[in-house]
């Protein structure tokens, strides 16, 4: 019985932009995993699918993956690192039983290339030949069976987006393909004796496996090959001339000229070639002025979405989880395990799904632009100008996002291929003001500096837009810094496809965007609710008696006192006596120099959840004393510094804390979501130093200066 | 008509192609880029067509057999290719 649960294990191959994602979906539907290959930040996505064979109702398992698109086995670029080691190597833990091979008929001179040297593994192959309907619209005539013939593969011509052809691939998949009987280009001119002594060696299948193994002699580390092994393959090119780079191009221009009569004997094309409706289109797209004006309102279409549209979504999860928190506060008996539930736990939780509106909404924007292909016209507008920041063309989505929240945006730099480049716009993005430093801003803002007018303008209104501004600015500096430190270790090319315009595929959206939902909540999740608790715990316990005793010292407080206000002074002083209070006073000396005392210490603690619970702790922090019923803003308004007797928040401390709170890394998710994307605490750390150095230095040559 | 013949028959570097110029692939002076362009099935040979440029002059829009390539100016000055009009 077991026997015939073993699952096939298939693999998806083909070029960039033709369908491949939509495939997936199709054999896999809603059974899909996402993870990182090992070592790497390539996303790998694994699925399962059940097949009934239609002539005897047999029930076959498929355990499918989706490679990341290439353009040959050649690698360039981890993401192409990916399919070579595993179709190369018989001992990869993912080496498939049978690889599918997706072929883009309008092009099939390339798609052959890739679907050639997959061909010559000797591995089971299938070609899905997609995009019939556009291969006829072109007038382009295919012979699939001659292909077939030629190929020595089945040849299954499909239309992924309509769902053509696939019941056919299905059946075709669990009806034992073979193994491919001849070569499409034999290698059997270069270095006959090593290619045989390679492939004796590791007892590989094919000729083209062995020279594959050549040409990456020194590299094969994620190879399931032995040290000892390795060497005794490295001796074997003791005596021998051997230049990689000169046989891989005359095995792929020899490789190309099979090809060529194949193509001949199978393919005609059309004789005259009409301008395409993209050519069309694309003089307004990428026009010098209305390429521009144009991506500026989609710009502003996605960035009003994410920052205004959101807020209704999110504010009815806030209500109605802090509905759902105060039910299960009253239900649990009270006492430390409620406490730890309620305002570790849950408040950990609801931290986290507030940002699921913000993150479905930029990712239906992204994968609708990715799916058009306008998102490759970004980036040939905008390239060089980022260029000359270290950036990518592909920069500017994140980067605009950030200004909403930097969750998101810092999970949507997976469209920028270069590596470099995508680390250099994570390190920065923070810098861009989110939405959660709002708060934080204008109750800042509406301590210091007066409602006067300049003219027309709300000189309040203005210092808020200056504080976006050198955000802004900030994050342009610090990646021309960045990327001046980081060193690549792969020559990066930009080359790449513009994708003929198509309609978006809606399913192929909801897809993407359930990923990258489930991406966050489970993988950075875990991380935000462990820090969430750890940040309960220094905020609710304390050292020492004179913690456990604010319950006295609350009794002895005048009884004209209302219980609102003794439940206030008491939340207060529980504050002022827990770990977060004790690192508060800690922390002054060290912050004293920005001109921040104990009490901006603690909010400097607690709001490391969220920058916006700055606010909330000054109002706990402040309910201490004071009969009247003031606002913390007003109680922060009069308090006087003890020594100078001038107000507390003078306006060299007001822009020394704004200033620290547009720079510093005061966001656990953000950290969280980066060590999610980048795999590993390396550059979360990184960044967390580099923004709190650059936000501390800031801080303290501003206060000195205004003080 | 010598005068053209003899410019057809020199290479140049395609970076320095004007929009609209169309021209044949000669060979690659980077070889690694040259695997990456052969990758993509731009190979000697091969016609390619000045699409456009971005509106700061790169990267370049090119055509080759059907596709649409966009590769940076610093990248097209490895391509040597034969201008034919």
């Amino acid at each position: 019985m077991l026997n015939s649960k073993k699952k096939i294990k298939v693999a998806l191959i083909g070029n960039p932009n033709i369908g491949k994602s939509t495939l997936f979906n199709l054999l896999t539907g809603l059974h899909q995993k996402i993870a990182n290959f090992p070592g790497v930040t390539v996303e790998k996505k694994t699925g399962s699918s059940t097949i009934f064979n239609s002539a005897t109702g047999d029930a076959n398992y498929l355990e499918i993956i989706d490679l990341p698109g290439t353009y040959s086995l050649y690698p360039n670029s981890p993401d192409e690192r990916i399919p070579f080691e595993i179709l190369c190597d018989p001992n990869n833990e993912d080496h498939p039983d049978i690889v599918v091979i997706l072929a883009d008929g309008t092009n099939l001179k390339r798609s052959l290339f890739l679907a050639s040297q997959v061909i010559d593994l000797k591995i089971p192959s299938l070609l899905a030949l997609n995009m019939m309907d556009l291969v006829q619209a072109q007038g382009i005539k295919i012979n699939a069976d001659e292909l077939e013939r030629r190929l020595g593969i089945r040849v299954c011509p499909i239309i992924a987006r309509k769902c053509i052809g696939i019941e056919e691939l299905k059946q075709a998949l669990i009806n034992d393909l073979p193994v491919p009987t001849s070569y499409v280009y034999d290698i059997t001119l270069i270095k006959p004796t090593l290619l045989a002594s390679i492939k004796k060696e590791l007892n590989l299948k094919s000729n083209y496996a062995a020279l594959q193994i050549a040409n990456h002699i020194n590299s094969l580390e994620h190879f399931q090959i032995s040290k000892e092994q390795q060497a005794i393959l490295k001796n074997l090119f003791v005596g021998i001339e051997y230049d990689e780079n000169k046989i891989q191009s005359f095995e792929s221009l020899e490789r190309y000229k099979s090809i060529q009569q194949i193509i001949e004997s199978c393919v005609r094309l059309p004789h005259e070639k009409k301008v395409s409706f993209s050519t069309r289109i694309d003089k307004l797209l990428v026009h010098r002025i209305w390429g521009y004006a144009i991506f500026i309102c989609i710009l502003f279409v996605i960035f009003q979405s994410i920052f205004s549209l959101a807020e209704f979504p999110m504010n009815f999860i806030d209500e109605t989880f802090t509905g759902f928190i105060n039910i299960v506060r009253d239900f649990l008996p009270s006492g430390v395990l409620n406490d730890l539930i309620v305002k570790g736990v849950l408040a950990g939780i609801g931290g986290i799904i507030i940002f699921v509106p913000q993150i479905a909404m930029l990712f239906m924007f992204i994968a609708v632009l990715e799916d058009t292909g306008y998102m490759a016209r970004v980036s040939f507008l905008m390239d060089k100008l980022m260029r000359n920041f270290g950036l990518n063309g592909r920069s500017v989505i994140p980067l605009m996002s950030g200004v909403a929240c930097a969750v998101p945006a810092i999970m949507s730099t997976r469209t920028i291929s270069s590596w470099k480049e995508r680390i250099v716009t994570i390190l920065v993005i923070p810098l861009m003001s989110c939405s959660a430093r709002l708060p934080v801003f204008t109750l800042l803002i509406s301590l210091i500096i007066p409602t006067n007018y300049i003219g027309v303008f709300n000189l309040q209104g203005l210092v808020l837009m200056s504080l976006y501004l050198i955000g802004f600015l900030a994050a342009l500096l610090a990646s021309i810094v960045i990327s001046g430190l980081i060193k690549s270790k792969h020559k990066n090319y930009f080359i790449m496809e513009i994708p003929v315009y198509r309609m978006p595929r809606w399913s192929n959206i909801l897809y993407s965007i359930l990923d990258k939902v489930k991406i966050f909540l489970l993988d950075a999740g875990k991380i935000i609710i462990a820090i969430s608790i750890v940040l309960w715990f220094l905020s609710s316990r304390g050292p020492g008696e004179k913690f456990e005793k604010v319950n006295q010292e609350i009794s002895q407080l005048s009884p004209d006192k209302t219980d609102a206000q003794k439940r206030l002074h008491l939340e207060s002083l529980k504050l002022e006596y827990s770990y977060a209070g004790h690192l508060g006073h800690l922390l002054e000396p060290i912050i004293k120099p920005l001109g921040f005392d104990w009490k901006i210490g603690i909010a400097l603690v607690t709001s490391f959840a969220a920058r916006e619970v700055f606010v909330g702790t000054m109002t706990t922090i402040y309910g201490v004393g004071s009969d009247k019923n003031l606002t913390v803003k007003e109680k922060m308004r009069i308090e006087k510094d003890v020594l100078t007797g001038k107000p507390r928040y003078s306006v060299a401390v007001g822009w020394s804390l704004m200033l620290f709170y547009a720079f510093a890394m005061q966001c656990m998710s953000t950290l969280a979501v980066v060590r999610r994307e980048t795999g590993s605490w390396k550059w979360p750390v990184i960044q967390f130093l580099y923004l709190s150095g650059l936000a501390y230095f800031t801080s303290l040559i501003v206060y000195q200066i205004l003080k | 008509m010598i005068l053209n013949k003899e410019m057809a028959n020199s290479s140049k570097k395609l970076s320095l192609l004007k929009k609209g110029e169309k021209c044949i692939v000669d060979s690659y002076i980077d070889e690694n880029m040259q695997q990456k362009m052969l990758d993509m099935g731009c190979l000697p040979g091969e016609v390619i067509t000045i699409d456009r440029f971005a509106p700061l002059g790169c990267p370049i829009a090119i055509s080759v057999g059907g596709t649409v390539l966009c590769i940076r100016k610093d990248e097209a000055e490895n391509i040597l290719v034969n201008v034919i009009e």
